[in-house]
């Protein structure tokens, strides 16, 4: 394909760098985590609690961003719980999307009673309050990363479904779906070839936002004590421990809430830049 | 008469009224099409001619069953299509084509143009596939290199011709153009008139042309049916229409084309 100077000129854009780049370095860090962490992240040490960033009197070599009040490394901890953050929000997004998604668009598709089952059972499922639904469910499944998983595929498919299936309903009633019937094309062929193709951007965002909410509800999981074991360091637990000790040690608090926030921020920018570059057509 | 390609008998049309439809039960009938009949034989150049909301892009696309007729009869080339379904229908989807009004919308964003042509000629099992997309470019006067644009890389008159290459690629014997130039502007439209012209005989095609403008009608076509709340109210030859109209919504019609010289009037 030659001729195509658009798609060359199109700008990534600084706000894709950013984004992109916090989530490559958040990436890597976890990765790597065993290697770069200062410190065991489980290491326990109280002659060295309550330790200040290295900006700050009192710091002590290698506690970057300062310990706990049990003396553990908030830097090693961060970097460690990254990995259950990511792993979340790759996981549990991904899975939602795909069953969100094909179910909204076979509902916008295909329309009567496929639609009628599909939108009612949206209708009830998000009469439920979600964290309640949550905490309910891992009640029911027990703590640990497979339950925090399904507890968000089983809240957050709906987002999927109602968005998709009114973005398919709006495709199909364009020309070009009654033009690939009139060339003779079949049903289902239609909906893969033609609909499915222009629903993409729509879905690239919403797995995107969704990837950020999931690294927020694990965080309020772990935050309730719901997700997994206490050994394994998380984000959401190192703010709910943090808690306690936040006029004392605000770092113990701050420096987690600061790397969710960037996390989250970074998934949504990244749908939105993504849909940009995705977009052949000026919408 | 073997000699129709296309026989229309008693055809309805009509949808669920949802707007009164009551809270319990189902929603009334709202007749589209009434009982409508006529014949287009081969090589004609059909004018399907209608005010707003009278039905005749409904007739259009029941004919070709992209609609779901609720009564009535199509025939096509002698074979009754009325009740074939999708997969009886597929080899005969060929043979008749459609050109939509709004080439935005008729042609996908997502698809290339050597796609949109090309997936038709894939479907129905055409071999030589790109030099077919070539020569269906080359007939609407647009350069080979067009195969590789999206659709929103065209202007306006580019995507109505990308929509009829893609017609007329599978080597129709039928084709529906509907409203294919209101979307337009007058030069444009001119443009894309004399090629759907000049296409007509060189490709020996039997056209149908739906339009609210009779002026548009009166170049191509050499009969003309008039639609009025999806009722046939006069079916005749172009020249007769215009000289001696039948019905007096016909005569409004032909009255309401704008003159070049306000004081002439129709001879």
């Amino acid at each position: 394909m030659v001729d195509t100077p658009r798609n060359i000129n199109r700008k990534i854009g600084l706000r894709m760098w950013l984004s992109g780049g916090w989530l490559l370095f958040l990436l890597l860090a976890t990765l790597f985590a065993p290697i770069i962490s200062p410190h065991d992240p489980l290491a326990q040490d109280l002659f060295a609690s309550r330790l200040p960033p290295f900006w700050m009197d009192g710091y002590e070599a290698t506690y970057y961003l300062g310990s706990d009040s049990l003396g553990r490394d908030v830097l090693s901890r961060i970097l460690y719980g990254a990995q259950i953050a990511l792993l979340v929000a790759l996981i549990a997004s991904t899975a939602t999307c795909v069953i969100g998604a094909t179910l909204g668009v076979l509902a916008g598709y295909y329309g009567g009673w496929v639609d009628l089952v599909i939108s009612r059972l949206v209708d009830i499922w998000m009469a439920f309050p979600p964290v309640l639904f949550a905490i309910l469910l891992i009640a029911v499944l027990g703590t640990g990363l497979t339950s925090i998983i399904i507890a968000i595929i089983v809240i957050d498919w709906t987002r999927f479904c109602r968005v998709i299936r009114a973005e398919t309903m709006s495709q199909s009633a364009m020309d070009y779906v009654a033009s690939a019937k009139a060339a003779g094309r079949a049903r289902f062929g239609i909906m893969i070839k033609e609909i499915v193709p222009n629903v993409l951007p729509t879905i690239v965002v919403l797995l995107t936002l969704e990837m950020g909410i999931a690294v927020i509800v694990e965080a309020i999981l772990s935050f309730v004590n719901l997700s997994i074991s206490t050994d394994f360091p998380t984000w959401g637990g190192m703010i709910s421990e943090g808690r306690t000790s936040v006029h004392q040690a605000w770092w113990v608090i701050v420096f987690p809430l600061i790397t969710l926030f960037l996390t989250v921020l970074s998934f949504s920018q990244l749908g939105e830049g993504l849909k940009d570059r995705f977009d052949p057509v000026l919408r | 008469m073997g000699d129709n390609i296309f026989e229309i008998q008693n055809l309805s049309v009509d949808v669920f009224d949802m707007a009164r439809k009551p809270i319990i039960g189902a929603a009334p009938r709202l007749e589209i099409l009434k009982d409508i009949t006529f014949n287009i034989q081969h090589r004609d150049v059909i004018g399907i001619v209608g005010g707003s909301g009278s039905g005749k892009s409904t007739l259009g696309r029941a004919m070709l069953r992209l609609i779901e007729p609720s009564g009535g009869k199509i025939v096509f080339e002698g074979k009754d299509i009325t009740d074939l379904n999708e997969s009886e229908l597929r080899p005969l989807r060929r043979k008749f084509q459609m050109i939509f009004q709004d080439p935005m919308s008729s042609l996908n964003p997502r698809h290339r143009v050597a796609a949109i042509i090309g997936g038709p000629l894939k479907l129905h099992g055409f071999a030589r596939v790109d030099f077919l997309i070539e020569e269906a470019l080359d007939h609407v006067g647009l350069p080979k290199s067009f195969k590789f644009r999206y659709p929103h890389e065209l202007s306006g008159g580019q995507r109505q011709r990308i929509g009829i290459a893609r017609a007329i690629a599978v080597k129709p014997n039928f084709i529906l153009a509907d409203e294919i130039v209101s979307g337009l502007d007058v030069s444009s439209q001119a443009k894309i008139l004399s090629l759907l012209q000049k296409l007509v005989i060189d490709l020996g095609l039997t056209l149908a042309f739906i339009s609210h403008d009779l002026s548009v009608v009166r170049r191509l076509s050499n009969k003309i049916i008039v639609l009025k709340e999806g009722t046939l109210i006069e079916s005749s030859l172009t020249n007769k229409l215009f000289e001696t109209p039948e019905h007096p919504y016909t005569e409004e019609l032909l009255a309401a084309i704008p003159l070049p010289d306000p004081g002439q009037v129709w001879e």
